[in-house]
């Protein structure tokens, strides 16, 4: 371990050091002066897949597949913004069906990716009946995306000029039943934490990132949305079947953990909107029609984006008019979110700032690794990340008893 | 062609500084500066038209190091990309950080996969190999060039 100039602080507490379904796994180093947070060292590496350098090594085909694994639960982002690049290199015009299956796509990952965030941060917070809650809503999401597209994760849907697989007609009703079942179980939890006294308690005012914070780090996706910043690449930068229907962005104005929970939820109606009309505009188009011949590629560049359920997912990618990438740089949403958590956890408690962290998704999905709390001068064990997980438990616990 | 208003602003504070513009399309250009104009027209772009800085690409090709530091306004889905070649013998260039603090990571990570120097950067150690790969190597570059 590395030691820092902050040797006045007495406590230096490790997050991570990593979640391997992310692109970028970090270790985040709180000094604390008792349980406030007095500064953060951010380290990283530990997983680096060198995916930028392998997708040099791939034809343009087999990149859709190394990209769809940079993030297992935004598998779909990646290859959108992808395509959206190389189309744009190629002046390539997609079919309308292929624009509304690959939306349809992307809002199904959106609403799953969401459920999956408010269950962590249900638990973070010691609801876990929100957790197990969340997390029940989303399986049909998953067993939806098994029947259209045979993976309940990397669905392998996208290739240049459209689409892989056809949404055929006969699974649009069933499609039409989950999502009806879905917007009632979704109404429920929101309902369920927009009113809970508690969880206003424990995050409202706390994780604070204002306009100017997002604008500084240039954080993406609900992470500024719920700062008032109103960028959504899908509104922004129309792509896919987006332009074709109506929808909005969802904003709030708390700048706070709430206001980001808040900003998820209703953007998951938000996304069954999206989809339902999707579904009517596969009706109109005619089955099969789901890609367009592209010959080649040719010499040049190109800047593709799309909007992941974390933000702007941003692909730059430079071609020589071989079936290669020569030059494929990948940003990833939660690179620059994740940088926010220096201003929103700074001056916070121990116990909030797990929540603060987990505010931004920073693709928190399959491990939750805390290391272990030492003692800065005798390099002794104080908590783990059980304990800090109870410390945050116990401050709901205790403000639960007060109301 | 597409006119694009902040392409015109630009080409008029910064004409002696250009070397080269393209317009893709009405939502995509590419502004070739000088190296030494960089940070007086990311100032520009960031703080006068209010863009938002998405993110900067490096790579190595034949004519030296290329940055292209992208810039969108979301207003109306326009991404500019700033594009600076760098000397394949000394590649450095100043630093971005003193104007926003997005541009901290990706500039300690262009300088690790490429070794390009990023002047006035407040710390450029290594950020995605953790030391992992020995001084000097740059896995990026293409020596065969």
């Amino acid at each position: 371990m590395r030691t820092y100039k902050a040797k006045k602080m007495s406590k230096i507490i490790p997050i991570g050091p990593y979640h391997p379904l992310q692109e970028e796994p970090e270790l985040f180093k709180l000094y604390c002066d008792g349980e406030v947070v007095k500064d953060i060292k951010w380290e990283t590496g530990y997983n680096h897949r060198g995916i930028e350098k392998l997708s040099e090594s791939k034809t343009f085909d087999q990149v859709f597949f190394l990209v769809e694994r940079i993030c297992g639960i935004c598998s779909t982002s990646h290859p959108f913004a992808f395509a959206n690049c190389m189309e744009e290199i190629g002046n390539i015009e997609i079919p309308d069906r292929a624009k509304y299956i690959r939306s349809i796509i992307g809002e199904l990952e959106r609403i799953h990716s969401h459920l999956l965030w408010v269950g962590l941060a249900g638990h973070f917070l010691g609801y876990n009946t929100v957790f197990m809650w969340a997390w029940k809503y989303r399986e049909p999401i998953l067993d939806l995306f098994e029947i259209i597209t045979g993976n309940r994760n990397s669905y392998a849907m996208f290739k240049i000029g459209g689409v892989r697989r056809d949404i055929e007609g006969n699974k649009i009703p069933l499609i039409k039943k989950i999502m009806d079942s879905f917007r009632k179980k979704n109404n429920l939890l929101i309902g369920a934490v927009m009113d809970d006294p508690v969880i206003h308690a424990r995050t409202k005012g706390v994780g604070i990132l204002t306009k100017e914070d997002i604008i500084n780090f240039g954080a993406v996706g609900p992470t500024a949305r719920a700062s008032d910043v109103a960028i959504d690449v899908r509104k922004d930068d129309p792509y896919a079947a987006y332009p074709l229907i109506n929808w909005k962005v969802i904003t709030a104005k708390g700048c706070d953990v709430f206001a980001k929970a808040e900003v998820r939820l209703l953007e998951m109606d938000e996304s069954i909107n999206i989809i339902e009309q999707c579904l009517e505009g596969l009706k109109k188009t005619k089955e099969g029609d789901i890609a367009a011949k592209v010959k080649e590629i040719p010499e040049g560049y190109g800047t593709g984006h799309a909007e992941a359920p974390r933000g702007e997912v941003f692909h730059f990618v430079k071609t020589n008019g071989s079936s290669y990438p020569e030059r494929h740089k990948v940003r990833a949403p939660s690179y620059v979110n994740i940088a926010t958590f220096k201003k929103s956890c700074v001056g916070q408690t121990i116990s909030d700032a797990t929540i603060s962290l987990a505010a931004v998704d920073p693709c928190y999905c399959c491990t939750e690794r805390m290391a272990y709390a030492y003692d800065y001068t005798t390099g002794k064990k104080i908590l783990n990340g059980e304990d800090i997980l109870k410390l945050s438990h116990k401050k709901t616990q205790e403000i639960r008893q007060k109301l | 062609m597409a006119l694009i208003k902040e392409i015109e602003s630009i080409n008029k504070n910064f004409r002696e500084e250009i070397i080269e513009t393209e317009i893709k399309s009405a939502k995509r250009a590419t502004v070739t500066i000088n190296k030494d104009a960089l940070t007086r027209a990311a100032d520009y772009l960031f703080n006068k038209l209010k863009l938002r800085f998405i993110i900067a690409s490096a790579l190595h090709t034949k004519r030296g190091f290329e940055i292209y530091y992208h810039f969108s306004n979301d207003l109306t889905g326009l991404v500019i990309n700033l594009h600076v070649i760098l000397p394949k013998e000394k590649p450095e260039i100043k630093t971005l950080t003193s104007l926003f603090e997005a541009a901290n990571w990706i500039e300690r990570e262009m300088h690790e996969i490429l070794g390009i120097n990023f002047i006035g950067h407040p710390n450029l150690e290594k950020l995605i190999s953790e030391g992992n790969w020995a001084k000097g190597v740059y896995p990026y570059r293409h020596e065969d060039l």
